[in-house]
């Protein structure tokens, strides 16, 4: 019986920690565009863009938690995937080009 | 540019990253993905900083709020995209047992962010009321 080997520095926790930390910025972010997309008058542009943003933030949610779930199942986690890195990437563009279209 | 556009596609081909060199010590991997995610933070922070300049500033002329919220958004896509760019050099520099890439985008960006600060602070002392 022994332990499997668990590293002194926790890196594995800390990424997950950091992916939580990021989760929580586009949190952060997906409200702020709900607020601005629905402020005064609710119109089919602002539900839609407010939409968008939730469908976005879901898609980020996903990414971080497949790769949480990847971190903690593997003793020696793989490297991030660049899919995955794009993906949230992506994610964070989209949201940025949704809030250009609320603001202008 | 054309370096660039190589890297562009690697960020959809996780095989051919995996091709090169040899796997390094996954902590170093890790540490690397941790810098990303910093950098996507900070890129989700100019996001929301734009739209706050939208939704806190409602008494600036138009142009003035518009311009500032346009360019905290843009300084946030520039900023995710530059995330991806520089985890993959930085992954492939590991796996090929190179120096790290140096790059001026903190600086460039730290520069960028000091004059829209200013420029809020100008704004809004100037330009309320407009």
């Amino acid at each position: 019986m022994t332990e499997p080997a668990r590293d002194p520095g926790l890196q594995p926790e800390r990424t997950r920690l950091a992916w939580r930390r990021t989760t929580l910025s586009a949190t952060v972010a997906a409200i702020l565009a709900a607020k601005t997309a629905l402020h005064g008058s609710t119109s089919a542009a602002g539900v839609l863009g407010c939409a968008a943003c939730c469908a976005l933030w879901l898609g980020f949610l996903l990414v971080a938690n497949r790769r949480i779930r990847a971190l903690a199942a593997a003793d020696r986690p793989t490297a991030l995937a660049p899919r995955q890195a794009t993906g949230a990437v992506l994610c964070t563009i989209a949201i940025a080009l949704c809030a250009a279209a609320l603001v202008v | 540019m054309i370096e660039f556009a190589r890297n562009v596609r690697l960020w959809f081909a996780p095989e051919e990253v995996r091709q090169e060199g040899t796997t390094p010590d996954y902590r170093f991997s890790l540490a690397n993905e941790r810098t990303f995610l910093a950098w996507l933070r900070t890129a989700l922070a100019l996001i929301g900083g734009g739209f706050a300049v939208d939704q806190f500033l409602p008494d600036l002329r138009w142009g003035w709020r518009v311009g500032l919220a346009l360019a905290l958004l843009a300084a946030g896509v520039l900023c995710s995209l530059r995330a991806v760019n520089h985890w993959m050099r930085c992954e492939r520099a590991m796996r090929r047992g190179e120096d790290l890439p140096v790059s001026r985008f903190p600086a460039l960006l730290s520069v960028v962010v000091a004059v829209v600060a200013v420029a809020m602070v100008v704004v809004v002392l100037v330009g309320w009321e407009g």
